[in-house]
């Protein structure tokens, strides 16, 4: 039933998420900044505000005082479009996680299957900025992205499966109600589908060592190279709000999710998500980076495959 | 292998050649130079490693340089033709040692000495559509200055 | 022909495209810009387009004094100006027939070797971040590179272009308690080279991505005249500090290390195990420093006899060598510069024949190019 108390709910979670989106990625730009410096025996920012807490919003302002710059040949349509393919499905997808026991914007009963096809749409996004640019290096970052995207959802959604067959359930608060004894990531055969889905989302959010897409030392920016300004921002957190609901599918799907002693649920989940985080931070900035052929080849002839096996031995166990 | 050791080799099948005053250098006919390069390419010999390739402007002549090595017998080769400075052309060693591709054209750049059979006979430090040969001693640049000698 | 006719049936075709890597890139070391082939990712041809940053050195050396070029020399090679330094003023004093004193040939040696491993430092760091490793090494290799130019701070005043090595010895002697400092650093860097090994040398990522990569083989690399560790790589033991010793190398102890295969990994280790080798002179170089003056009282204007000198020195990128020309005045006639990079740059489109574009920056990497001598 749609009434006016259901609307004011929808705007203010709406308005919610936005707002939390919004720190989130400052956060996380800036904590990146940071995490990097540190592992690089640097210092990062450190000019605004405390030990340059502030960093993202300057920069945020600078990036929306600059001058949006559209190359001549550039397909107009596409080229306006991509930004918002990128970002839009990313803020979809935070409709079914959970943040705490009550705090969920809407627990969908297909949850799982929602943010599988909401997150898909992303690589329309990429897609459309390489090819509307009107550059070379943007064209092959997009079709690099599109690839690598692609071979990655399979393994992906695998290793999901996984855990939807031990749960039971689609609905995202279920699967972490049925971790309220033990975590899904203690259980061997679903370790294994953790470690598949953490490998296979670094590479769905493009994210060193599966960088590709936008290698700098070959690409010099892929897909995004000739956006400026607000565009430029909006795949800045597009990129770092798909980190972070990877990350909070990861805690939902194998670490319990919200659940956890003494403290409150939602800080429980803060805390699990941004390790995992750090964790991903902390191989981006260590391991150099895979070839275009070495990742096709490890999604499709070793993680698919494994993946595989790891299904079919979870369901031979459930039989 | 000393250097008159390689002289006394080298005249004996070329009788042509003969030795600069002052330096180690073999000096060689121009049109000797192919038939002379696949000679101290093979054995005994084994001039393996087409060092440098350069030339001096001498104003009455251009003084085309070119400094062999031999990684097995470790020996080296300084070796120079005199040319006209009214277009000189030379054969070009790119067919026999690869090096000589870069070093010729840079050569050719600097100082106009044409290779003739050249793979990529293009300027390679200036511009593609540059005039004149920097390193001749009677070119100006535009906006070059000379600095009073000492 | 077979698949052409597919292709045509199709009605779908493929089309090679061009595309312009540099001269402004992040991983091109400089402006050297690859004119490139594509179809897809592979590339089927390479072709360098060199040249925006020369700046005619041989020609203003026909208007500068010997001495005055001393500086251009530094700004050849700018990661190893002491090599270059060195360079120029042994051919020099070949051409003035000028000996210097052993403490002078010591402290030469010392300097050299010591940029020698802050070259090869930035060489494995930007090949690191060539190969995707956000900057982690590169910021490694500079902490320690950051020593050694603190070192040459004291040394001669100057972090970059140092110009400390002059005609007929150093600019001056050592300072008090530098030795102990040299010292303390070798000691450093022994263990950080093994941190090296751990973070990148045998990182499963770092030998897909390097090894079989960019082959030069023997008789190739030859052909090419690469010298220094790209020649070395692909299994040709030829230094010239030992094949031709110059200044005291015959009085030390050290090895030449070769790889096997020529491939990027090898070039890399390569530089990695020519950093021990060079710590190690640089140590039995300071264990035996002969007191007294380091300096040769030579005049201040250098008037070789008319004559002709090539000289050659071991450079952390290969062969350096300097052909000058007298006529007996002030000023060299003819100054040529030999420069290592520029053989070695003259491989790439050998190289990169069926590579994939991540390979390129890979092998360009790899070869460690220098645009400040290529262009001169």
């Amino acid at each position: 039933m749609f009434t006016l108390l259901n609307l004011t709910n929808m705007i203010t979670t709406g308005i919610a998420v936005l707002g939390f989106i919004a720190i989130s990625a400052m956060f996380l730009i800036w904590w990146e900044r940071k995490v990097s410096a540190h592992i690089q025996t640097r210092l990062g920012p450190m000019r605004v505000g405390w030990h340059g807490i502030l960093q993202s919003v300057a920069d945020a302002i600078k990036l929306l005082l600059k001058e949006d710059i559209r190359p001549a040949g550039a397909d107009k349509l596409v080229w306006w479009l991509a930004p918002f393919f990128v970002v839009v499905p990313s803020v979809m997808a935070f409709a079914t996680i959970p943040f705490g026991k009550t705090l969920i914007p809407k627990d969908l009963n297909i949850g799982v299957l929602y943010i599988l096809a909401v997150s898909s749409v992303c690589v329309l996004g990429v897609f459309m900025a390489g090819w509307g640019s009107n550059n070379k290096y943007s064209l092959l970052g997009g079709i690099r992205a599109a690839a690598q995207i692609i071979s990655y959802e399979v393994p992906l959604i695998l290793s999901m499966i996984t855990v939807v067959m031990y749960a039971n359930t689609l609905s995202m608060q279920k699967i972490v109600e049925s971790q309220s004894h033990s975590w899904n990531i203690l259980h061997p055969n679903l370790a294994l589908a953790g470690l598949i889905y953490i490998t296979s989302a670094t590479a769905e959010v493009n994210r060193a060592p599966f960088d590709i897409p936008e290698a700098e030392s070959e690409l010099v920016a892929g897909f995004h190279t000739e956006y400026s300004g607000m565009k430029f921002a909006m795949f800045f957190i597009g990129e770092y709000t798909n980190l972070f609901i990877i990350s909070a599918i990861a805690t939902t799907l194998f670490f319990g999710g919200w659940k956890g002693p003494l403290l409150p649920g939602v800080i429980w989940f803060l805390i699990k998500t941004y390790s995992i985080i750090y964790i991903l931070m902390w191989i981006r900035w260590t391991f150099p980076r895979l070839r275009v052929d070495q990742l096709m080849g490890f999604a499709w002839k070793f993680l698919t495959p494994i993946s595989f096996l790891n299904l079919a031995i979870a369901g031979w166990l459930l039989l | 292998m000393l250097t008159t050791e390689i002289f006394d080799l080298l005249k004996a099948k070329f009788p042509r050649i003969a030795k600069e005053e002052g330096t180690s250098a073999v000096i060689i006919p121009k049109e000797l130079l192919l038939e002379f390069g696949r000679f101290i390419k093979d054995a005994p010999l084994i001039f393996d490693d087409l060092h440098c390739v350069t030339a001096i402007d001498k104003k009455e002549k251009i003084d085309l340089v070119y400094i062999f090595y031999s990684n097995p017998l470790q020996h080296s080769l300084t070796l120079k033709i005199y040319l006209g400075p009214e277009d000189p052309k030379v054969e070009s060693l790119a067919a026999i040692w690869k090096s000589a591709n870069w070093l010729e054209r840079e050569t050719y750049d600097l100082f106009g000495v044409t290779f003739l059979n050249h793979p990529d006979p293009r300027r390679i430090l200036n511009p593609y559509d540059w005039k004149g040969y920097p390193l001749r001693k009677n070119y100006s640049a535009p906006n070059f200055i000379a600095k009073p000698k000492l | 022909m077979a698949d052409l006719d597919i292709k045509e049936k199709k009605d779908i075709f493929t089309e090679e495209f061009l595309i312009n890597m540099g001269p402004q890139h992040p991983s091109t070391h400089g402006v050297l810009s690859l004119e490139l082939k594509l179809d897809g990712e592979m590339v089927l041809e390479c072709t360098p387009h060199i040249g925006y940053l020369h700046r005619s050195f041989e020609k203003l050396a026909e208007n500068r004094t010997y001495t005055q070029f001393i500086p251009f020399t530094d700004r050849l090679d700018y990661v190893a100006s002491m090599n270059n330094n060195l360079g120029y003023c042994m051919a020099v004093e070949n051409l003035l027939k000028l000996d210097i004193t052993d403490r002078a040939k010591y402290i030469r040696v010392i300097v050299a070797e010591l940029n020698r491993i802050a070259s090869h430092l930035i060489a494995i760091g930007t090949f690191a971040q060539d190969l995707g490793a956000f900057a982690t090494p590169l910021f490694y290799c500079f902490r320690e590179r950051e020593k050694i130019v603190d070192i040459f701070n004291e040394i001669c005043g100057n972090r970059l272009t140092y110009n400390y090595i002059r005609i007929g010895g150093v600019q001056s002697d050592l300072p008090k308690g530098i030795e102990e400092k040299i010292k303390n650093f070798i000691k450093y860097m022994r263990s950080k080279i093994d941190e090296y090994d751990w973070l990148l040398t045998y990182n499963v990522i770092f030998l897909a991505r390097a090894k079989n990569i960019g082959l030069l083989r023997k008789d190739i690399a030859i052909n090419y005249s690469v010298t220094g560790p790209n020649l070395r790589a692909s299994g040709v033991k030829r230094d010239l500090r030992k094949d031709r010793p110059y200044l005291v190398y015959d009085k030390f102890e050290f090895n030449v290390p070769v790889g096997v295969n020529g491939d990027a990994w090898d070039r890399y280790k390569v530089r990695i195990e020519e950093m021990r080798q060079s710590l190690k002179i640089v140590e039995q170089a300071l264990g035996s420093l002969p007191q007294g003056d380091p300096t040769v009282k030579t005049g201040r204007v250098h008037k070789p006899a008319a004559g002709e000198a090539y000289f050659r020195t071991e450079n952390p990128r290969g062969e350096l060598g300097f052909y000058i020309v007298s006529d007996g005045s002030a000023y060299p006639y003819r100054l040529k510069i030999r420069a290592p990079s520029f053989s070695n740059l003259a491989v790439l489109p050998e190289l990169i024949k069926d590579a994939k574009i991540a390979d390129i920056v890979c092998i360009s990497g790899s070869l460690d190019i220098l645009m400040g001598e290529i262009d001169r």
